[in-house]
């Protein structure tokens, strides 16, 4: 499911934000002992040779390979020297090792991966090429090869990881670098011939930096985990230098006598892989890469949402198949909730055609998703009644995003939703068919075969084209205009009472419109569903609806009849200027456009129409 | 004077048998100064059209030219006319960089001229004068593009093209992601801008009410070719072609109920 339209924009990504979600990163349980372990890390690097280097060095051939002791809390080695100052001062070649070689790795990567997104064609072609032997390699065994040619020692050593490291970050970085080359702001930077490098350094590279310093941060813990294990292999640093892997290779041999060294080094080990994996985890949440806890909505809901504005309904109906009351959804925007539904009441009858209209941010599409009991966490939704062909779907004052039992059954067979993309509504690795006979198998009691046939003849109905055929292809093999019937087919599944369409033919054109709203006014007619039609377009919603409320900020501000709407009849401010902005077929040609100010404030009081 | 001449014009998509003619031997004139509606649904082959011209495809044939000189095989200094034409893209929040302020954008537009004076003083003025042109505060200059309106972002991108001081715009859909109540003022603006710099206008729309109150001639395309073309009112008022009518058709009006002629009742049981 796509994300509500309506949700107003999320809070602006400034400089000044940015700065801001780093620093409350920083000051969460995981960003604090990030930097604390990171400061660890970073100290015994910088002080490790210079503090315990000489210790590390004094040789007491009098106490070889011995246990831990008041004096050596790790014990010796074979040499006699202090393992834990060994081991303090091998923090620098190890730590350095393992940034070094990402550096290289991502540099090198980077480079790689957005040549080919600049460069021409036939050398492109001969880097992705390339890229996909080596990522056919195992990076590991890549490694040993290139130290083993290199020449062993710490410095091919950082070569070779850096090396092995780099066609897996060139892949990440081709990656997200053309699904950015492709957007239209670089296709503006072509037509106004900026040049390519510029292109790349001023337009890709920002856009890509993100998730790359996060990948490479986490890379760093494997770098080390392969310079430690090349080391151990004796691939690596050889003495008289000394990395982590080679003291644990010393270590081994006296493993079963004395094996404090060995747990110390794997200790240090870990500690600075969990150290990597920790900052490129915090910078994840600092750069918004990652979803809010869901500690943070837990301690946001306590808040309460804001007052109703509006109980009442503007108009009632008897025996409606829809009542809803104050109803509210409220959402958390950062360390605030925003309430993009501000207590909105309304009555649909049964076979009654009723649209919402409103711009984006009205509110308009979450009212519906809200009724369908559609919304989950983070959003919230009250209310006082939403009572749907006689059953109510409040529970403790909330309408819950799960709904099972008989809820489920009730809400699945008679209510259908078409939602407004039908390229993401249905799934795409599933064939229609199986996908409209879902709802028969789940609620109707229907065997997998007969379900299939009423699937079949649902979507017969709603004039898919041979449908027996069709029921066995994918989404992708119809048209848009297709896939909406196709949702509405799954609607007809069951016997449905009300059918909610948001925004249903926005994204189609405006002669495959036409045969949309044609098809749903004869659901309506011949099976007396009710419609609850939500669109931005007043003109369409009054061309097909005997009954349009009209949403904004959150609220419904008019209630009027479609005549009335036609004749001129809107009384609220608002309703007249959407009326008045629309552009119509009878203009005079050359006229200024019609326009609502912006900023411009209309009350959020309603109009009492109808009476 | 600057027109924009289309000749023939072929854009093939892909090779061999997998390929797909987007455009098929499309033939159009804008004249200098001059606004032209381009409609059709879809897959019609306007949006392709529009990025041949620009440069962003290369036609499999035919001739694009701009004030008589050829913009796809101009080389060495006559290369420079393509910055000539300039487009605004429908939706500006992925037309304009989301880590650039939208001063930078337009900054950046003017930089790539270099007529303007070089000075940085001298472009940051310049930058606020384009900002004004598009009736948005200069003090906005150091915001990023999401922290404007649909609206606001929309007009940035209009004075970005208007940095590269071109002779023809081609505008594609440029309100169809925004809301109604903001519709009017972008179009109100790019009729502004138009007449002020007398630019020579391309308008891409499946609006037909905004292109009949707008364009001065319309083109309407289908699968790829142009099937009606000529003075606004005379072909959405009287359209010649059953494709054009069955549009004009379509379109939903306040007053009148649905129409449903091409489909029989009575199958939805």
């Amino acid at each position: 499911m796509t994300m509500p339209r309506d949700l107003p924009a999320a809070a602006p990504a400034g400089p000044r934000r940015r700065r801001g979600a780093l620093l409350s990163t920083l000051r969460s349980p995981l960003g604090i002992v990030a930097s604390l372990f990171l400061l660890t890390l970073v100290v015994l690097a910088v002080v490790g040779p210079l503090h315990w280097g000489e210790t590390a060095k004094v040789a007491e051939l009098t106490r070889l390979s011995e246990g831990p002791s008041a004096d050596h809390l790790l014990g010796t080695d074979a040499g006699g020297r202090d393992v834990l100052a060994r081991m303090l001062t091998a923090t620098r070649l190890s730590v350095l090792t393992a940034v070094l070689a990402t550096l290289i790795g991502v540099t090198l990567g980077v480079v790689l991966g957005l040549i080919p997104i600049v460069a021409p064609r036939w050398i492109a072609r001969a880097v992705n090429a390339a890229l996909g032997v080596a990522l056919a390699f195992p990076s590991l065994l890549l490694a040993i090869v290139v130290s083993v040619v290199l020449g062993v020692g710490a410095v091919s050593l950082t070569l070779a990881i850096g090396l092995a490291m780099a066609p897996a970050y060139a892949r990440l970085a081709q990656t997200l670098g053309s699904s950015v080359a492709g957007r239209d702001f670089v296709a503006a930077a072509r037509i106004l011939g900026v040049g390519r490098f510029r292109i790349l350094t001023r337009h890709v590279l920002p856009n890509v930096r993100d998730p790359l310093i996060v990948n490479a941060s986490i890379g760093a813990g494997t770098a080390l985990v392969a310079a430690t294990g090349l080391s151990f292999l004796g691939l690596g640093v050889q003495a008289p230098r000394y990395d982590w892997g080679r003291m644990l290779n010393e270590s081994l041999e006296g493993i079963f006598v004395n094996a404090a060294p060995s747990l110390g080094l794997a200790g240090a080990i870990v500690f600075a892989g969990v150290t990597f994996a920790l900052v490129g985890e915090t910078l994840s949440r600092a750069f918004g890469l990652h979803q809010p806890s869901r500690r943070l909505w837990r301690r946001l809901r306590r808040r309460p949402a804001s007052p109703g504005e509006q109980a009442a309904p503007l108009s009632v109906v008897d025996d409606p198949v829809l009542r809803v009351r104050d109803l509210k959804v409220s959402a958390p925007r950062g360390d605030w909730w925003a309430t993009p539904v501000r207590g909105v009441s309304f009555d649909i009858g049964r076979g009654e055609v009723v649209g919402v209209v409103g711009e984006s941010g009205s509110g308009k599409s979450l009212t519906c998703m809200a009724v369908a009991a559609l919304l989950e966490e983070p959003l919230e939704v009250t209310a006082d009644s939403v009572c749907f062909d006689g059953t109510e779907l409040v529970a403790g004052g909330r309408v819950s995003g799960q709904t099972s039992g008989e809820l489920a059954r009730r809400l699945g067979t008679r209510m259908g939703f078409v939602f407004q993309d039908p390229s993401t509504s249905l799934n795409p690795a599933l064939h229609v068919g199986t996908q409209v006979a879902e709802v028969g198998l789940l609620h109707g009691g229907l065997s997998r075969s007969a379900a299939h046939e009423r699937a079949v003849d649902r979507l017969d109905a709603v004039r898919i084209p041979d449908a027996a055929r069709r029921a066995h292809q994918y989404p992708h093999e119809f048209s848009g205009g297709m896939r909406q019937r196709a949702m509405m087919a799954m609607a007809l599944m069951g016997e449905p009472a009300l059918l909610i369409a948001d925004e249903p033919t926005t994204a189609l054109d405006v002669t495959v419109q036409r045969e949309v709203m044609a098809l749903l006014a004869e659901i309506n007619e011949v099976k007396g569903t009710a419609v609850l039609f939500v669109s931005h377009d007043i003109t369409l919603v009054a061309s097909f609806c005997t009954r349009v409320l009209v949403m904004y900020r959150g609220a419904i501000v008019e209630d009027l009849s479609t005549a009335d709407l036609a004749a001129g009849r809107a009384q609220h401010p608002y309703t007249r200027a959407l009326v008045e902005a629309v552009p119509h077929l009878d203009a005079e040609p050359g006229a200024e456009f019609a326009t609502i100010a912006e900023g411009a404030d209309f009350p959020t009081e309603p109009v009492r129409s109808r009476s | 004077m600057t027109d924009l001449v289309l000749e023939n014009v072929h854009v093939r998509y892909g090779s061999g048998a997998s390929a797909h003619d987007a455009v098929r031997d499309v033939s159009l004139t804008v004249g200098s100064g001059r606004i032209v509606g381009l409609v059709g649904e879809s897959g019609s082959g306007k949006s392709t059209l529009a990025r041949a011209v620009v440069g962003l495809h290369e036609p499999h044939a035919g001739r694009i030219l701009v004030g008589g000189t050829d913009v796809v095989r101009a080389r060495g200094r006559e290369a420079a006319i393509r910055r000539d034409v300039q487009m605004v893209f429908q939706d500006a929040s992925s037309s304009l960089d989301p880590r650039m302020t939208v001063g930078a954008s337009v900054e950046e537009a003017l930089a790539v001229r270099g007529t303007v004076a070089r000075g940085r003083a001298a472009r940051r003025a310049e930058v606020a004068r384009l900002l004004e042109t598009v009736e948005l505060d200069p003090a906005r200059a150091g915001d990023l593009p999401s922290q404007l309106s649909g609206g606001q972002r929309q007009r940035v991108a209009v004075a970005r093209a208007l940095a590269a001081s071109p002779r023809v715009l081609l505008a594609d859909e440029i309100t169809s992601a925004l809301d109604v109540s903001v519709q009017g003022t972008v179009l109100n603006l790019l009729r502004k801008v138009q007449r002020e710099l007398d630019l020579t206008v391309l308008f891409i729309s499946h609006n037909l009410a905004v292109v009949r109150q707008l364009c001065d001639e319309v083109a309407v395309m289908k699968d790829g070719r142009l099937v009606e073309a000529g003075p606004t009112t005379r072909v959405i008022d009287a359209p010649e072609h059953p494709y054009t009518r069955d549009l004009v058709d379509a379109v939903p009006r306040l007053a009148a109920p649905v129409d449903t002629p091409t489909l029989h009742r009575g199958a939805v049981s």
